[in-house]
């Protein structure tokens, strides 16, 4: 599926996060958003599941389109919009209190997608593509808790993965990761890709670089410049990109 | 780099030695002071609990007529606390059918769905309510149960005690409820569940065990409530007779066998105190067993 967001605004309270953003982004490509610390990328990709909205007090202002459809048209609901544009966290949220069956199994649940037999093979499917099954199969049943870090990031991924999104949506998926499991992550986004739409949050510049399709750097709230990856890191055209991929300041 | 972990400067002042200066000691007495007077108080603290349990030592007047006879009349012996106990467990249960539904909501409004002036105002109240005299709550109940249906009941006893019980469930549930970190909402939202079904699958299961307590601290403060007894259940020294007459509770029967001239009947006020002590005891340890709430989950 296919992204166009046409003059983006957010806010939380009266603090003002994004302004007037524009970008376009193609099916089945990864796009990396970077920027130092608080410059807004984490709040555009939550503007793109209408999981913003979620922050008491806080807005959003423009039109976000997906393969032409307005996902903050007024006859829309937030959940359907969820449903299709999967998410996966900075912290690996898994719920401490279920299975990890249960935990790749939510989303199924939740949209009735999936029952029985079916939804069990869902889960083996969600685990394989999240590369994690080889190392949970034997433990379905326990607590997603007792995997390390790394697992859990995993499994939040195929917990995304369980529900068929079209577009996944990660906010630096790789924070809290060892550069290991970073690795396997990485990995994993490339083999994604061939079927979803990829848009992923990371301040960490060789990760974006390694990844990325296209990369959209963000400052202050605003969209500076996006481009190829290989051709932004190389050749960057505004001076702001260039201090910041320079490690200038950042 | 040739410098051993072992060597160093027999000069330089150890820089972890405590400072020897008037402010170093002051700081070690005062902070000495701190830690022996919490434990002092601590011990005082647990120290009453065991006062009213050994020493009191109502259990000496504990024997099976106590649990299952009637009070006899002018402190002959063979008399029990039956119906008082009965009356008890039953008070509490009315109160819990409905003060616990009524609190848990309350909570659940004001920490997941509650924005704005109404919430606010909603808080407000709650904890206004917390502050109430329970005597005011058994006159609530008098008004508009006693009063239009011209008898004590059971069932105006536990309504009291039901609406003593909303505030407090309301309370603590709201503060776990907050305790549950915002991922885990945004865990199950973001897959596209909606408001409803992430507060009842996912964030009050993770806060289940700080719930329980919350409704376990409620049922034990009212379990000892006496004042809006008076004027709602009263007691009687019969056996209870159903929900809609006068009913006997173990806070009722101490008041009244303590200011007994009789000394059998205000030994069985002690030993009506100790079991009152040991059902709330006991009651909170096995709901807390059974939800694990001895292990924090968070």
């Amino acid at each position: 599926m296919a992204f166009t967001v046409q003059h983006l605004d957010a806010w939380y309270g009266r603090k003002q996060a994004l302004f007037d953003v524009n970008l376009s982004v193609e099916p089945q490509t990864v796009t990396a958003m970077i920027g130092p610390s608080g410059c807004g990328k984490s709040t555009f990709v939550r503007c793109l599941n209408r999981m913003h909205e979620e922050v008491p007090d806080a807005r959003v202002n423009g039109t976000v389109l997906v393969d032409g459809f307005d996902i903050y048209a007024r006859s829309i609901k937030p959940r359907h919009v969820r449903q299709h544009i999967g998410m996966v966290f900075q912290q690996p949220n898994v719920l401490p209190t279920r299975s990890i069956f249960d935990n790749v199994a939510m989303g199924p649940r939740i949209n009735g997608t999936a029952h029985g037999s079916a939804l069990r093979e869902l889960v083996e499917s969600s685990l394989q593509q999240a590369a994690l099954w080889d190392e949970v199969k034997d433990k379905l049943d326990a607590p997603a808790t007792a995997l390390s870090g790394g697992q859990q990031q995993r499994l939040c991924i195929a917990r995304a993965v369980a529900n068929k999104p079209q577009i996944l949506l990660m906010d630096e998926p790789c924070s809290a990761l060892d550069p290991i499991s970073t690795l396997q992550v990485e990995e994993l986004i490339g083999q994604l890709k061939e079927s979803y739409t990829i848009i992923i949050v990371t301040h960490n510049m060789s990760q974006a670089g390694r990844v990325a399709d296209r990369t959209v750097f963000f400052l202050l709230g605003k969209l500076i410049e996006e481009g190829e990856t290989k051709e932004l890191f190389s050749h960057p055209h505004k001076k702001e990109t260039e201090d910041y991929i320079s490690g200038r300041f950042g | 780099m040739s410098a051993t972990v072992s060597e160093r400067d027999s000069s330089a002042p150890n820089p972890f030695q405590p400072p020897q200066s008037a402010r170093g000691i002051q700081r070690q007495f005062s902070n000495g002071c701190l830690v022996v007077l919490a434990t002092l108080f601590a011990l005082l603290a647990v120290g009453v609990l065991i006062y009213l349990l050994f020493i009191l030592n109502g259990i000496r007047y504990i024997n099976l007529d106590f649990f299952l006879n009637l009070p006899t009349p002018n402190g002959e012996p063979g008399g029990g606390m039956g119906p008082a106990i009965q009356g008890t467990i039953i008070l509490v249960g009315l109160a819990s059918l409905f003060g616990i539904p009524l609190g848990i909501f309350t909570a659940i409004y004001l920490s997941e769905f509650g924005r704005g002036r109404l919430a606010n105002v909603v808080r407000s109240l709650v904890d206004l309510l917390t502050g109430v005299p329970t005597i005011i709550f058994g006159l609530f109940a008098w008004v508009i149960i006693v009063v239009p249906q011209q008898t004590f009941s059971g069932f105006a006893g536990g309504v009291a005690l039901g609406i003593i019980m909303i505030p407090i469930v309301a309370r603590t549930t709201e503060d776990v409820l907050h305790l549950v970190p915002r991922e885990q909402r945004e865990a199950s939202l973001a897959l596209g569940a909606t408001e409803a079904r992430t507060t009842l699958r996912v964030v009050i299961p993770a806060a289940l065990s700080g719930i329980v307590t919350g409704i376990v601290l409620a049922m034990a403060r009212v379990a000892g409530e006496t004042a809006p007894l008076l004027m709602t259940a009263f007691g009687t020294t019969f056996r209870n007779s159903g929900i809609f007459q006068p009913m006997d509770a173990l806070t009722l029967r101490v008041y009244n066998f303590t200011l007994s001239p009789y000394q059998l009947q205000v030994n069985q006020a002690y030993a009506g105190a100790f079991v009152l002590i040991l059902l709330i005891l006991i009651t909170s340890f096995t709901v807390r067993w059974f939800t694990g709430g001895f292990r924090r989950r968070f």
